[in-house]
């Protein structure tokens, strides 16, 4: 007997290893030829607490959305039972260490139907020779054994992750462990766990197990990203800090500023000297930076801001996610200027994004603001190897002056000249035949101190302006999934893609033309889209935020209302499951109501 | 040596008839000129204020920016192409008040910067309010009854916070200043020059004649070493009756933020050609993820 697909939830408190050891398992299990989504739920400390990793696996489709069932769960204390018993899966099992028996007969109590094995985490642990703090490891190597997974990738994952830690005692005793946990697990509960999914074969099909922040540094390293200086902030820090470990061997310079503040502004400098630069932060990081966001615009420094957003506002909820950033991004800053606005929804979205953030943000010499949050952050995925290939990443300069343009120029150099596209042929700092004087006031086309000039203010205003008609025209149109000839049309932007695009699936299964629109370019909003979104009969926008925002987007730029809108803002990710029964209790289920 | 002319700038200064950041100026490309650096290989990075608005009135590269946020930029530049001279310009309020973090952090960096300080002790370009380096009692709009903080010593200050040069310049004598700017220029680190300048607007204390009755040259200075921390610290503050002018402190046993980066020693990040990864190099990033 065999499953196509389980979830496995590790929850324990922080400090436990719950999120390394299930990423490490996530990793074997990617290793083993499955598809694995990952996504994790933790709270805002280091120790304490109660933390959760979620494993989705699938023997033959791709996963990209989280599960609403869970089969298998591990948990390390007694807050783990009393938070997901109600997520299980009555044929599911719960595993949970001997020392907790009183929660054991509370989990029993709960109604979930699930199995609760009282579990020898950390007897076994020190039993096969290591220690403590090795439970998980024993967990792990039970859940491979229930799981019908073999012990080989795992032991190749715990041996990659401890390395020669004291002459590889370290990996030798945990390989030791895992295999205590596999065996015990076998002996004990052998056939009693239907969800047995066993490991597959790829085909040959080359496939990576990667989260949204490193896809998202791939891509901008790839894209050729020279400069990024940031300042901690969850859940952007890992992007920083993965492109700071890579800073060196790439000639990327690597600089963590006092402040958001001036993350930003050594961007624009390291910008305006010639090189790709970008900083990285969430929402409360990113209200510190919108003065030199307006800097940016008035100047027409490219720049490369990630926004991985968090509930807000304010401090908000730090470790949830969320997706209430989006007008604000759009808005941001006094007066009026161009900004690009991309929202990735996937790992390999992600990546694209990240590159192609510079190009549009060098081509139309302007911030692009690029909205991930806290979910797509953290979650990885089994990807498509072909979907990341760096050396296919095209770097697009735009009109970037060589030292042999020089010899074009019938005058000196205008920085801010006047175009019809509104872009402005730029020269960087250095070139023997120009200088490039560029000011945060409004300015001339040399860019001189200029504000009594009326005439001169229009036309500069109305210059840079253009750039965002230009841009525009290149803005991509949402990626339709589905039918085309819908009753229903779910609309998202951003992390929420491979939840929406499942929920078209089972309303599919169950006799309803739904499809989905899937928006990254979500500012200039795509002259292209507003047709796809004025055909939909009957619109559903589905977002993570509590006031509907693209919706007000959408009826702005095309002036269709959306018959309903979906939101969440509880700080946790947009699921198949919530999705669907939103629809329910909106009555559209079937879309009929609509027509 | 260069003509001073090369970096002359089409506009006209709107500062007021004897403004003290004219001398600055002058001295600025005085300082150019002897150091024949050429406009194209210089950057004048400015916050706001009047003394900010420099970089509209000398022909080089300039970017004007924020109030108080010229260091970053500059030091974004400095890190992404460590082969331009780069020189911030701001203001007491800017460089002290709103941007107050910032200093203490490019002192605790050593960018190779060198940053003027316009310090004319009062906010000039908002009309006459009480500056970071206004004195206790200083009357103005915002403090009628006179100042109650005590004003900050931006040379002490740029000491305890580990600056590598730390020189005081008066814009009434410009070419002593030229020679200090130059030095600072030469310096392989953050090298902060304080200029003394008079606002003959709003502070009418701290006037020329009031300077030039008390400023004095530490070269004139019998025995007086700039290398040593005591003494500049004990010249630091030292202020009444005897205001020293000149280099108070310069050490060259510190590396510049920018030589000790990695990803520098093969050349400026911002003029590598940007070509996309070789093959060898993406197999070995992907393989990361497999």
């Amino acid at each position: 007997m065999g499953t196509s697909e389980l979830t496995l939830k590790l929850a324990g408190e922080a400090g436990q290893g719950v999120e390394s050891s299930g990423a490490g398992f996530a990793r074997a299990l990617h290793r083993a030829g499955l598809h694995v989504f990952t996504w994790s739920d933790y709270m805002s400390r280091i120790r304490g607490g109660h933390n959760a990793f979620a494993i989705r696996v699938s023997r033959e489709h791709p996963v990209a959305a989280p599960s609403d069932r869970v089969q298998l769960l591990l948990a390390f204390d007694e807050a783990s039972i009393d938070e997901h018993t109600a997520e299980m899966d009555p044929s599911g099992a719960v595993l949970l260490d001997e020392p907790l028996a009183r929660a054991a007969e509370r989990a029993e109590r709960s109604g979930s139907g699930a199995r609760v094995w009282l579990a020898p985490f950390s007897r076994l642990a020190e039993e096969a020779g290591g220690s403590k703090v090795m439970a998980n490891t024993v967990a792990l190597g039970m859940a491979a054994a229930l799981m019908g997974v073999g012990l080989e990738t795992i032991e190749e994952v715990i041996r990659e992750n401890f390395g020669s830690k004291k002459g590889g005692a370290v990996a030798d005793a945990n390989v030791k462990v895992a295999r205590a946990g596999f065996e015990y697990a076998q002996a004990t509960w052998g056939g009693q766990f239907p969800w047995k999914i066993g490991p597959a074969a790829r085909n040959g099909r080359k496939a990576i197990l990667i989260n949204g922040n490193q896809a998202l540094g791939l891509g901008a390293l790839a894209g050729g990203c020279r400069f990024i200086a940031a300042y901690p902030m969850t859940p952007a820090s890992s992007l920083y800090e993965w492109l700071t470990a890579h800073a060196d061997r790439h000639g990327l310079v690597s600089k963590q500023a006092e402040d958001e503040i001036a993350a930003i502004l050594m961007a624009i400098g390291a910008s305006y000297a010639g090189a790709r630069a970008m900083t990285s932060t969430s929402g409360g990081g990113f209200s510190l930076m919108v003065e030199a966001l307006g800097l940016a615009g008035m100047a027409e420094v490219p720049v490369v801001i990630v926004d991985a957003q968090r509930p807000g506002p304010s401090t908000g909820m730090p470790t949830r996610t969320g997706q209430g950033d989006l007008l604000f991004a759009i808005h941001a800053s006094q007066g009026e200027f161009p900004r690009i606005v991309l929202a990735p929804g996937s790992q390999e979205e992600c990546f694209e994004v990240g590159a192609r953030a510079f190009n549009l943000a060098e081509k139309y010499q302007c911030p692009v603001i690029v909205l991930t949050d806290g979910f797509l952050a953290n979650s990885y995925k089994t990807s498509p190897e072909a979907a990341f290939a760096p050396t296919r990443v095209v770097i697009d300069r735009g009109e970037t002056l060589q030292s042999e343009d020089g010899a074009k120029l019938d005058g000196p150099y205008a920085r801010y000249k006047v175009t019809p596209s509104g872009i402005s042929p730029r020269a960087l700092p250095g070139l023997p035949w120009s200088v490039h004087l560029a000011s945060s006031d409004e300015h001339t086309e040399l860019g001189h101190f200029e504000d009594e000039d009326p005439d001169n203010r229009k036309e500069q205003a109305a210059k840079r302006m253009r750039k965002l008609e230009s841009a525009r025209a290149e803005m991509r149109p949402p990626e339709r999934y589905g039918p085309d000839d819908a009753e229903l049309t779910l609309v998202g932007w951003g992390s929420s893609r491979g939840a929406i695009q499942e929920a078209v699936d089972v309303l599919a299964a169950e006799g309803v033309r739904a499809n989905a629109l899937h928006f990254v370019d979500v500012w200039p909003f795509a002259a292209a889209a507003v047709e796809a979104v004025q055909r939909a009969r009957y619109l559903v926008v589905v977002e993570g935020n509590l006031t509907g925002q693209f919706a007000r987007l959408i009826r702005a730029e095309t002036g269709r209302k959306a018959d309903e809108v979906i939101t969440r803002d509880d700080g946790r990710p947009i699921t198949p499951g919530y999705i669907l029964t939103r629809l329910e209790g909106l009555k559209v289920h079937a879309g009929r109501e609509a027509v | 040596m260069l003509d001073v002319k090369l970096y002359n700038s089409p506009v006209r200064p709107t500062w007021c008839p004897g403004c003290g950041d004219f001398g600055i100026l002058n001295a600025v490309k005085q300082a150019l000129a002897e150091l024949e650096i050429w406009p194209h290989e210089v950057v004048f990075v400015s916050g706001i204020g009047c003394g900010s608005k420099l970089p509209d009135y000398i022909h080089a590269n300039g970017f004007t920016t924020l109030h108080g946020r010229a260091l970053p930029v500059a030091q974004g530049i400095k890190l992404a192409n460590p082969s331009l001279h780069v020189i911030a310009v701001t203001g007491d309020g800017d460089g002290y008040g709103i941007g107050g973090n910032h200093f203490l952090h490019a002192l605790r960096r050593n960018p190779d910067i060198t940053h003027i300080v316009e310090d004319n002790m009062v906010y000039g370009l908002t009309k006459g309010q009480t500056s970071p380096t206004s004195p206790k009692g200083w009357v103005s709009t915002t403090t009628p009854d006179g100042s109650i903080e005590r004003a900050v010593n931006p040379l002490a200050l740029a000491l305890a916070g580990g600056a590598t040069f730390v020189a005081r310049g008066f814009s009434g004598n410009p070419k002593h200043l030229a020679k200090i700017i130059a030095r600072a220029i030469r310096h392989k680190g953050y090298a902060l020059v304080d200029v003394l300048q008079p606002c003959v607007i709003f502070n009418r204390v701290n006037t020329y004649d009031w300077y030039r009755e008390r400023v004095y040259l530490l070269d004139d200075e019998p025995g007086y070493d700039p290398s040593h921390f005591e003494a500049a610290w004990e010249k630091a503050h030292e202020w009444h009756d005897r205001i020293p002018l000149g280099v108070l402190y310069e050490t060259t046993d510190q590396p510049s933020y920018e030589e000790q980066v990695p990803a520098l020693k093969d050349g400026p990040v911002a003029t590598r050609p940007l070509l996309p990864l070789p093959d060898h190099e993406a197999e070995q990033l992907l393989a990361e993820f497999r």
